[in-house]
């Protein structure tokens, strides 16, 4: 009975055209949490351990970003991370930026700088820990 | 029969989303929790330019990183650090509490209410527990 009527409802041209839910957004979704929970971790480290720095000292942080494991967490971090805000501000410019050029210009705009800085971040880290006498 | 094509654009005067909050609806705790997370993510994101600023002058020598730290030092680059630090661990603390919700826990209205101010607490627990760590240690 509940099938036959929740079937009823929807009207034959939109079933004809496949019309209903988008049959995607899962994925988005998924990303969105699991780069979430492995910023949990990463963001906490980073804070806690800049945060022990003589920030000012350029000797003591360029030690502390030549290691290698340090190197590698915070390759790790930039990349979650901007992955992370790529999704969010997406989601923020679909939710309040009207008309649909606006829109478009903005998420390419957007897409592009995430791109841009996650790539100068990770290869600012990889350039002091390489380079490392 | 034809339904109407989607309009491009909005009649005068139809609000913009959020427009409820104030004229419409009083502000509460979860409203207004939920709104900080998207500014402070907002905010994040706009602050991750500074911290590949910073890590752009520590690879370019002592010189670059001489000229942003005195920035850093200053003022208004310690505000920005204080509210950046804060932005993180509010946006941190809040997103548990999303993840939280994800799983199907915590929306007894109680709860929700609970688990808001127990995270605004974490959130400016973890804060001074930085700022401890990088002034003590």
């Amino acid at each position: 009975m509940s099938s036959k009527s929740a079937a009823s409802l929807r009207s034959p041209l939109g079933r004809a055209r496949g019309y209903g839910s988008a049959k995607e957004g899962v994925q988005t979704y998924l990303a969105e949490r699991i780069s979430a929970v492995a910023l949990v971790p990463l963001a906490l480290w980073f804070v806690f351990s800049v945060a022990q720095l003589p920030m000012l000292s350029y000797p003591a942080v360029r030690h502390w970003a030549e290691a290698p494991s340090v190197a590698v967490m915070l390759s790790l971090f930039l990349a979650v991370l901007f992955y992370h805000s790529s999704l969010g501000v997406k989601v923020v410019v679909e939710d309040y930026v009207a008309g649909e050029g606006k829109k478009l210009v903005m998420l390419l705009f957007v897409k592009f700088a995430h791109a841009a800085l996650a790539a100068a971040g990770i290869f600012a880290v990889l350039k002091i820990a390489l380079g490392a006498p | 029969m034809s339904s109407p094509a989607p309009q491009e654009t909005r009649p005068a005067g139809r609000p913009l989303s959020p427009f409820m909050i104030g004229p419409y609806y009083r502000p509460q705790l979860t409203s207004m929790l939920s709104i900080v997370h998207r500014l402070t993510g907002v905010g994040l994101s706009v602050g991750t330019v500074l911290l590949v600023g910073w890590l752009v002058a520590l690879a370019s020598g002592p010189w670059a990183y001489a000229a942003f730290a005195t920035h850093v030092a200053a003022w208004y680059g310690q505000v920005l650090l204080l509210g950046w630090s804060w932005a993180l661990l509010y946006h941190l603390c809040n997103g548990i509490r999303h993840l939280a919700w994800d799983l199907g826990y915590g929306y007894s209205i109680p709860a929700v209410y609970r688990s808001g101010y127990l995270m605004v607490a974490c959130s400016l627990l973890l804060t001074a527990a930085a700022w401890g760590v990088a002034y003590v240690l």
